[in-house]
């Protein structure tokens, strides 16, 4: 029992990662339909922007003072800023060139964006893989028989806090009503005055900084980070958005939750060798019985 | 105005095409030594990009040290050696492109590489197959120098890394059960695991657990979970040492407070700083320690430190052996073609490497070479044990 | 020549083509200048992808299906047709060196049929999905057979399978790939083929004339995968050496790019791609002493040149269609083609398109 419930948490704080970098794909593709292979190097320029503004703290600030929390957020925020920045000009550099071409270029140019922050990132970073600062001092905390560290409790807060304030600004807020509008259909939304490039931009910039918080709370609890970092979290990332139903925000949480969920107990078990696999088996299993993921809806074509 | 940027780029890279000019001189395709008074060339392929990134950095750093100071003691017979460092991004396919590249076009001598066993398993049947003799400072796979009898290396096997472990830890440590963690992507490590698994347990001790993780992994929790409730007294975990600092980690904060062991994959200058305290009385298999007293050692270390500013790592220590090996072999070659190079590489006896006394034995792979158990106290890493490994005695190697 | 029946004008087409292909084979053979085993080595590697390219693009260009596994299908032909070598064959060529030609066409074959049947399988799922969540679905089952074939240990798992002979040359090599561009060609033109294109350009009116579009999505999977595990056995027996990083999505990705950068659905396109996307890499090796540094930024130049490519190109080289069409259109029609650019819901802005013209 003690071993479920420990998987269960520890599954629980990978998931909430994952949701993170998910709802990025769920969202550019819910208002573009375009899958954006280069989302999970975003997450990874979030945890190098991390590592370098964290070192830099680390050389000024005492770690012992209550401040380096605010420290800490501080680095998030920064974090937020430059990989929305970094969503921006992706948006207008590499898909808004081709919103008339066929939808498989962008996807090219999308896997082009990711190559380039990977290879780029190994020449300008190093190959070699850096170790993340601590920002925060880490306890480990018992609750009942399990073992965890105030830094999974931390990661778990943050990311369920920025989801529900996703969530605000997209059922809450007039904007939010406008990205709704333009996901459900593109033109008749510009001709009811939603000024539509705005939308598109302000949906990659939200996207990138989620997955920059993700980068950030993903270097604090494995402080390995590496260029090349991105690749499978992304991979497992998008799993997830599709399992949730590509195109839908609640749908995208519950995905990562599942997938991280379900690769602590593969992890566990006798199938540990099977796990990279194990994620596209049960999507596979999945899409045969609801072909839209699980909230997806199955939209009828039009004919 | 797309249309006439496409094209430019079109007619600039069918330029770049004409363009590229074959190396090397005149000829043959066969890798003779030409021009009996130029720079002998010698060819080496490494992961300079890629995941196993910081491993090719450290042998060509060790490589182009040891190169230069051949040439500033004059040389081979008063010629330079010249290093043409080839990138193979840490996957096997491009290691035997490169490798043809250097044979075929740039006419090296002999070919210095690679880390990563699979890599130097895809580039071996080249070089034997251009008699282009190839030295791998790193590669602890047995098959790679039973491709051809112009395979050569400079470390210690697989085969007799994972045995003498278990032996150690059975044996020297009293270790009764012990719990293995591979990563199963990695033939290295999951060699290792299996070698240990059986050498232990012949040797009286008891295999409480057994899992896996793929190598770019961050989180073990899992794996460790399903570890935890065995209770082990130690946990062999032969990966690379950037997974293993974090299993460290991720185990101290589960509660697990055995000590780690591992395999050669455990040397960095930055294992200690991934893994921290959680490392504290974990102990490993080196080739050799970076504080060994020994004046070659010594003098190594120092140089390399001075130069690139960090202690040079196993894989450097080993790439510079293997590039003096080279040197040494060639000045006692008459001639430096391949039939000739190979049988002077082979005769390598008793040279003072910075990993020990080298003497390659008829199975091209050296000789009586020590493992150096090296243990993080306090931090530091500070030799544990230092002993000759039992003779192999066929433990699990690769059969098909 | 047009009064022969069928047979006997392929029959004469694939003596000639049988008979240049010697002919090269024989002359590059001879030739003796520096690196001519380095570049022997490129021309092979090229020939594979050439077999890739046009082999994914039945299933991508011509039956508009959107397939992220062909890596999977490359690697189910791979090993098995080592496998079969490697185990039993070689046996078999000791005794009689003159069988090592017809055994090493049947690995292959049996590599491309074990392939096939790989697509079969991958290809059902879709029965049910569409677009996006198809590709999402392929590449899973590429990653699976990749994660399985790592965990068989009888072909090698994490170590890779080496020891396999060098069976495939130049000849082979571009003999498959010739009869893969053949089929291809024949196909498209083919009753099948007016499905395939039927699919793909508008499936529920495709479903309302009569079309089982199923039946031929299936077929398009397993029409290609089987050409690709054909070429992944070609692949192994030059390599001599198989390691499951060699099948990654990451590989699949490369394909996809070929067949996209030739333009989906033409033949002619996504040869040309092939040739271009695999020399590239090569190329850019000379980039490290252009720039002088010592860091190697090849594929970072190669991941510019994709994005600027797709960025003054989307269509791809050729569009939807063939060289000589490209080379034949004057100058006077026309200025670009609407139909190479795909119909309305294929856009990001879907209040651009015209009407097919």
């Amino acid at each position: 029992m003690q071993e479920l419930l420990q998987n269960l948490l520890n599954g629980i704080a990978v998931g909430a990662i994952y949701a993170l970098i998910a709802l990025g794909y769920t969202m550019v593709y819910g208002i573009l339909k375009l899958i954006n292979f280069a989302h999970g190097d975003v997450f990874m320029l979030g945890a190098f922007v991390g590592y370098y503004s964290g070192n830099w703290a680390a050389a000024h600030v005492d770690q012992q003072h209550p401040a380096t929390y605010l420290v800490a957020g501080g680095i998030m925020l920064l974090a937020m800023v430059l990989c929305g920045a970094f969503g921006y000009l992706n948006e207008r550099i590499a898909y808004r060139p081709l919103r008339n071409s066929p939808r498989i270029a962008s996807l090219i140019t999308a896997i082009g964006v990711s190559f380039f922050l990977e290879y780029g990132g190994q020449l300008v970073f190093g190959p070699d893989p850096k170790f993340f600062p601590t920002l925060t001092p880490k306890h480990i905390v018992h609750l009942g028989g399990i073992v965890t560290t105030n830094y999974q409790i931390i990661v778990l807060v943050v990311a369920v806090a920025f989801m529900a304030l996703l969530q605000y600004i997209i059922y809450g807020t007039k904007f939010g009503r406008a990205m709704r509008a333009v996901s459900y259909n593109f033109e008749i939304a510009s001709l009811m005055g939603i000024p539509v490039d705005r939308v598109i931009s302000t949906t990659f910039v939200i996207g990138s900084s989620l997955a920059a918080v993700a980068g950030i709370l993903f270097g604090l609890s494995y402080p390995k980070i590496d260029p090349l970092m991105g690749i499978m979290p992304g991979l497992k990332a998008f799993i997830a958005a599709v399992l949730g139903g590509i195109g839908n925000v609640p749908g995208a949480m519950v995905g990562g939750l599942m997938i991280g969920i379900i690769e602590a107990f593969v992890g566990g078990s006798r199938f540990s060798n099977f796990r990279d696999a194990i994620a596209f088996v049960i999507l596979i299993a999945i899409l045969l019985f609801r072909p839209s993921g699980l909230f997806g809806k199955y939209e009828a074509e039009k004919v | 105005m797309r249309k006439l940027i496409f094209l430019g780029f079109v007619a600039v890279l069918s330029l770049a095409l004409t363009g590229c000019p074959p190396k090397g001189e005149t000829g043959s395709t066969k890798t003779a030594d030409t021009a009996a008074g130029g720079d002998i060339l010698i060819g080496e392929y490494s992961s300079l990009t890629g995941l196993q990134g910081t491993f090719g950095t450290s042998t060509h750093q060790g490589i182009i040290m040891a190169a230069d100071e051949v040439n500033a003691a004059g040389g081979i017979n008063g010629r330079k050696v010249k290093i043409i460092t080839e990138d193979d991004q840490s996957k096997p396919e491009e290691a035997a492109t490169a490798v043809s590249k250097l044979i075929s076009q740039n006419s090296v001598v002999a070919v210095l590489g690679e880390v990563a066993s699979s890599a130097s398993l895809a580039a071996a049947p080249i070089c034997q197959s251009n008699k282009v003799p190839m030295i791998t400072p790193s590669s602890t796979n047995p098959e790679v120098t039973k491709k051809g009898d112009y395979i050569f290396r400079m470390c210690f096997t697989d085969d007799t890394q994972g045995p003498a472990m278990a032996d150690y830890t059975a044996k020297t440590e009293g270790i009764k059960t012990a719990a293995i963690l591979t990563d199963v992507k990695n033939d290295y490590s999951v060699f290792l695991g299996r070698d240990f698994d059986r050498r232990f347990t012949e040797d009286g001790g008891k295999i409480v657990a057994h899992a896996s993780y793929s190598n770019g992994d961050s989180d073990f929790r899992a794996q460790l979970t399903s570890i935890k409730p065995s209770n082990p007294q130690i946990l062999w975990v032969p990966g690379y040492y950037t997974d293993v600092g974090q299993i460290a980690q991720q185990a101290r904060d589960l509660g697990i407070t055995a000590p780690l062991v591992g395999g050669d994959g455990w040397v960095s200058p930055t294992l200690i700083q991934i893994g921290g305290k959680a490392l504290e009385g974990c102990y490993y298999a080196n080739h050799y320690s970076q504080d060994d007293p020994a004046p070659v050692v010594r003098n190594f270390v120092d140089k390399y430190k001075q130069r690139f500013g960090a202690k040079p790592d196993a894989m450097a220590a080993l790439a510079y052996d293997a590039m003096h090996v080279l040197a040494d072999s060639m000045k006692r070659a008459k001639k430096l073609d391949g039939p000739t190079l190979r049988d002077a590489i082979a005769a390598t006896k008793g040279y003072a490497g910075v990993t020990g006394t080298i003497t390659l034995g008829p199975d091209r792979n050296p000789i009586g070479k020590k493992i150096v158990v090296e243990e993080i106290k306090n931090g530091q890493l500070t030799v544990k044990a230092t002993f000759q490994p039992q003779a192999n005695t066929g433990a699990a190697t690769a059969t098909h | 020549m047009k009064s022969l029946p069928w047979f006997l004008r392929d029959l004469i087409y694939l003596a000639i083509f049988v008979a240049v292909l010697l002919a090269a084979a024989y002359g590059l053979d001879a030739l003796r200048f520096p690196g001519i085993a380095y570049y022997n080595r490129i021309i092979v590697l090229i020939g594979i992808n050439i077999t890739l390219a046009v082999s994914l693009n039945i299933i991508n260009g011509h039956a508009g299906q959107f397939s992220l596994g062909h890596a999977g299908f490359m690697a189910v032909g791979a090993y098995f047709s080592a496998f079969l070598t490697f185990f039993y064959f070689t046996n078999i060529v000791e005794k009689y060196p003159a069988a090592q030609h017809p055994l090493f066409v049947v690995a292959l074959l049996a590599g491309g049929a074990l392939a096939a049947l790989a697509g079969y399988i991958v290809g059902l799922p879709s029965l049910r999905l569409r677009g996006d969540y198809l590709a999402i679905v392929t590449l899973g089952f590429g990653e699976i057979i990749r994660v399985l074939i790592l965990n068989i240990e009888k072909i090698g798992g994490a170590r890779g399978f080496s020891g396999i002979p060098q069976w495939s040359n130049f000849f082979w090599v571009y003999f498959f790939a010739g009869v893969t561009v053949a089929v291809s060609w024949r196909l498209v033109r083919s009753s099948v083929g007016r499905a395939f294109l039927a699919v793909r350009e508008d499936q529920i009116a495709a479903e309302a004339m009569g079309v089982d579009t199923t039946k031929y999505k299936v077929k398009a999977f397993v029409i290609g995968s089987f050409w690709a595990g054909v070429a992944g056995g070609l692949f192994a027996h030059y390599q001599m050496y198989l390691n499951p990083t060699a099948f990654t999505f990451l590989r699949s990705f490369e394909l996809v790019v070929m067949v996209v950068l030739g333009g989906l659905g033409s033949i002619s396109g996504s040869i040309i791609a092939a040739i271009v996307l695999t020399i590239l890499p090569e190329v850019l090796r000379m980039a490290k002493e252009v720039l002088h540094t010592d860091k190697d930024p090849r594929m970072v130049i190669y991941s510019i040149m994709l994005i600027v490519l797709m960025l003054t190109r989307p269509q791809g080289l050729f569009g939807r269609r063939e060289l000589w069409q490209v080379l034949a259109r004057r100058k006077d029609t026309i200025p670009t083609d609407k139909r190479d650019e795909g119909d309305a819901d294929d856009k990001l802005d879907r209040d651009a398109a015209p009407p097919v013209q």
